[in-house]
């Protein structure tokens, strides 16, 4: 299966972008499907970008995030062609990693 | 079902090392417990169940939060679609441990909370649900203070439930 995790990080100077879009229902509990029934919650607890060993950013999510979600933070101290390692966990316990080089 | 001796035993026993581990807690930790509340490494679970924002706040930092200018959000005066309104934070305060947006009339307030590592920019940008018109609020703790900004954002379909 093709990771769930597209993720973009360009460094400039000193400081790197990071832009990702990861394909997750982030189903809130409160919809209903076309038979009425609720939907349980699905959504990512805890996604975690790690550069050198170290973790850059942490995001706490709750299912108030949108579908798919996305986010763009900015950090010091990447380089063109270090490695980036991304990883999320749900609520159901699943969880993606994938890793990518900064552009 | 039937529980058998060895395992009522077990149990007991546990239960028994469970209330001592207890009584350690509530005499050694009690004193630093509002500053572990903020720096806690762990999902804050607690705080995205709390229903109210003030409640939220409460739960996730231990504090209240006060008004600055030096916390820019940047959210849509008007969102056509409640389940993804972009919102962003940017602030010039140092020392930035932690960013959270809130959403005051969700079911649940607290939509999202980031932690910022020094050395990380502290600016945030990301999507949201809402399920209607409300205040969005964005958080930011620096040097152990909070700081928040606030803007109203009408949502035309809501973003939370059928």
């Amino acid at each position: 299966m093709a990771s769930s995790i597209r993720v973009r990080a360009t460094a400039n100077g000193d400081i790197t972008e990071v832009q990702a879009l990861i394909q997750h229902p982030m189903d809130s509990g409160f919809v209903k499907d076309a038979q009425g029934n609720l939907i349980p919650p699905h959504f990512i607890q805890e996604l975690t970008f790690e550069h050198d060993g170290k973790p850059v950013f942490v995001a706490d999510w709750g299912p108030a995030v949108s579908k798919d979600p996305y986010v763009k933070f900015s950090f010091k101290g990447g380089k063109k062609g270090d490695d980036l390692k991304i990883s999320w966990v749900d609520n159901k316990g699943a969880t993606d990693a994938t890793t990518a080089k900064i552009q | 079902m039937s529980i058998t001796t060895s395992e009522f035993s077990g149990r007991r026993r546990l239960v028994l090392k469970g209330a001592g581990v207890a009584a350690l807690i509530g005499l050694g930790v009690v004193a630093i417990a509002p500053q572990a509340l903020a720096a806690n490494d762990k999902y804050p679970e607690d705080a995205f169940k709390q229903k109210g924002q003030a409640d939220a706040i409460k739960a996730l930092y231990g504090k209240t939060a006060e008004p600055s200018d030096k916390v820019k959000m940047d959210a849509p005066e008007i969102a056509e679609n409640g389940a993804v309104v972009p919102v962003s934070v940017t602030t010039t305060l140092t020392d930035v441990t932690s960013i959270s947006f809130l959403v005051a009339e969700n079911p649940n307030a607290l939509a999202a909370s980031y932690r910022i590592p020094a050395g990380t920019v502290p600016s945030v940008a990301n999507r949201l649900k809402m399920a209607k018109t409300t205040n969005v609020t964005a958080i930011v703790e620096a040097g152990g203070k909070l700081f928040s900004a606030t803007k109203e954002v009408k949502v035309t379909v809501g973003g939370c439930g059928g």
